[in-house]
């Protein structure tokens, strides 16, 4: 049984249909690369899986039950959603920020046990943030606070894990980190879902891709089968340079098509 | 836990001072044998029936505006929100107003603070109404708005329209916000509406840090924004409409307390509620016991000073942070 599976699933803003018929499964420790271009539903998709927006029609399913049926709490347990923009309204520290990842396993007023600081210690060991968990999160690079976020959202132990451009604000060196991490996590059973602009870096790092196009999975597949040049041109209307060597398809848009 | 501890001490000893200050002050061993004998002398009188409630709605009162300006400031996670934003303040005054302007408080006591209250809950329902459901922070704070300058402007016509310059002048005087000539009666009708809206208030608490993370991480981490933002307007409503109905406008302390406990709780939105509370509550007293020591013959308005004290202070606030950013 699929760890996530997504039924004919549509979603509209208002009047606006976003997302149509869109039909998707992820199994237990794959890691999903979702791209298209701007506008094509890639957030959309993600928001619907995560329960913030409400769907049109279809079915999301969590290891075969509906998520509609489950609480919001019962949901967070066990769905993570990391969102592209990485807002910290306070200036608490990193380990502060990291135990709010735990929130969906406390009850009211419960104090954090040990499983919570287990649990907050090995997200913290995943992302790399062990070092400056002391520190107030106004402090830290862009690279640092990206990597605090991730492990607020690994913090809750999470079966799936949605990932909205984790790389994105990141250097090159940085951003293979933290796709390997994001593979590793796929590795120990985690199932990914993670958007992505750099093509090169979704082809090397992800079991699959899944393009968008025009409110529709236009591809959904190997890297390689996914990233034709025929599929560059129909989902981003680019040509591309593209060569596919033995550790991975190098993707490089040359010009609009 | 230190912290606590720390404002719960100033609290219990700003709550002695209030009690011993008056128009004339009562030394503590005085005060402890006035309550020893049974006599009933007039000391005692004064102590009973006019000290002793006007400091226990001091601290009911500076709790509700610590506890709720904290709680508001999470929420919208803005440093400058304060209680009276959802606009419960204002249209509490214009309840209290309307009582005066068509006599009801010389026809029986408790219809000023009866007033403030209906009009608190008329101006929360129609905030309720006007941000709706699914609520976003931003069309909250705008039906406050729009709310609060409403009754601001009826309550000006009130006064506008006043039949004789001593009605317009005592309107303007209840309006400064002041704990002096309260009684009992006054605890009884407001305590258990400020005491209901901290327990709701409290609830929020763990909602609050998550909302740290922005509005889309707090719901996927399992909270219904929605019940939030319900729970804070009705706790905010009860607590501070009762509040603004016994004791008239007295700013600053909501917006102000906050700013100054944040930084001892790590600047966590939930922790800062229960200090935000009691330093409310010491500020109020504090600030209580300093009007009747200031000016006891004509005693200063305790809203006018939290206004004064409060608004420079608050200045030297937001400079001093702005310091620190550059």
């Amino acid at each position: 049984m699929s760890e996530l599976s997504v039924h004919s699933l549509s979603v509209a803003y208002g009047r606006r249909s976003v997302l149509e018929n869109i039909t998707l499964e992820v199994g237990e420790g794959e890691i999903v690369g979702l791209i298209g271009a701007n506008g094509s539903g890639k957030t959309t998709l993600l928001k619907a899986i995560a329960g913030l927006l409400p769907v049109t029609s279809g079915n999301i399913l969590f290891q075969g039950r509906a998520a509609a049926m489950m609480e919001v709490r019962e949901r967070a347990k066990y769905l993570s959603y990391l969102p592209q923009s990485g807002t910290v309204f306070w200036d608490i520290t990193v380990e502060m920020v990291v135990s709010l990842g735990r929130l969906p396993h406390h009850k009211w007023r419960q104090m954090p046990t040990s499983a919570d600081q287990d649990a907050i210690h090995a997200a913290m060991l995943a992302a790399d943030v062990l070092a400056f968990a002391e520190r107030p999160i106004s402090q830290l690079s862009g690279g640092e606070r990206s990597r605090v976020l991730l492990a607020r959202a690994l913090a809750s132990n999470p079966a799936i894990l949605l990932a909205d451009e984790p790389t994105s604000s990141l250097d090159p060196g940085h951003a293979i980190d933290v796709m390997k991490k994001l593979q590793g996590l796929a590795h120990s059973g985690m199932s990914l879902i993670v958007v992505m602009h750099d093509l090169t870096l979704a082809a090397r790092h992800c079991d699959r891709l899944v393009l968008l196009h025009e409110k529709k999975i236009a591809a959904d597949g190997p890297p390689a089968d996914v990233l034709t040049a025929e599929n560059l041109a129909a989902g981003f209307g680019v040509r591309a340079f593209r060569q596919m060597t033995e550790e991975g398809a190098i993707i490089v848009p040359v010009d609009r098509v | 836990m230190f912290l606590l501890s720390l404002l719960g001490v100033i609290v219990l000893l700003a709550f002695m001072a209030s009690l011993l200050v008056g128009r004339s002050v009562t030394a503590l061993p005085d005060l402890l044998n006035l309550l020893l004998e049974s006599e009933q002398g007039t000391e005692l009188l004064i102590f009973q029936e006019v000290r002793l409630p006007r400091a226990i709605l001091g601290l009911l009162i500076g709790a509700t505006l610590g506890l709720s300006g904290a709680a508001m400031q999470g929420f919208l996670r803005n440093p400058l929100a304060e209680p009276g934003i959802i606009g419960v303040s204002a249209s509490a005054s214009f309840g209290a107003v309307v009582a005066f302007y068509f006599g009801f408080a010389s026809l029986f006591a408790f219809a000023l603070p009866l007033g403030g209250m209906i009009g608190a809950a008329l101006g929360v329902v129609i905030v309720q109404l006007l941000a709706g459901r699914g609520g976003s922070p931003l069309s909250f704070i705008l039906a406050g708005v729009a709310v609060t300058s409403f009754a601001a402007a009826l309550t000006s016509l009130a006064l506008n329209m006043a039949q004789n310059p001593f009605a317009a002048m005592e309107i303007m005087f209840w309006m400064m916000g002041s704990l002096a000539d309260r009684s009992f009666d006054h605890v009884w009708l407001s305590a258990p509406f400020m005491l209901a809206g901290w327990a709701i208030l409290l609830t929020t608490s763990r909602a609050l840090d998550a909302l740290t993370l922005g509005e889309e991480a707090a719901a996927t981490l399992g909270f219904n924004l929605q019940s939030v933002q319900n729970r804070l307007i009705i706790g905010t409503a009860l607590a501070v409409g009762a509040a603004a109905s016994v004791a008239g406008a007295i700013g600053f302390i909501g917006l102000v307390v906050p700013h100054i406990l944040r930084r001892f709780v790590g600047n966590r939105p939930g922790a800062l509620l229960p200090a935000s509370a009691l330093g409310g509550a010491a500020l109020m007293l504090i600030a209580d016991v300093a009007v009747r020591l200031l000016s006891p013959d004509r005693e200063l308005k305790l809203g006018v000073l939290t206004a004064l004290v409060g608004a420079p202070f608050f200045l030297y606030l937001i400079l001093r942070e702005r310091k620190r950013i550059s």
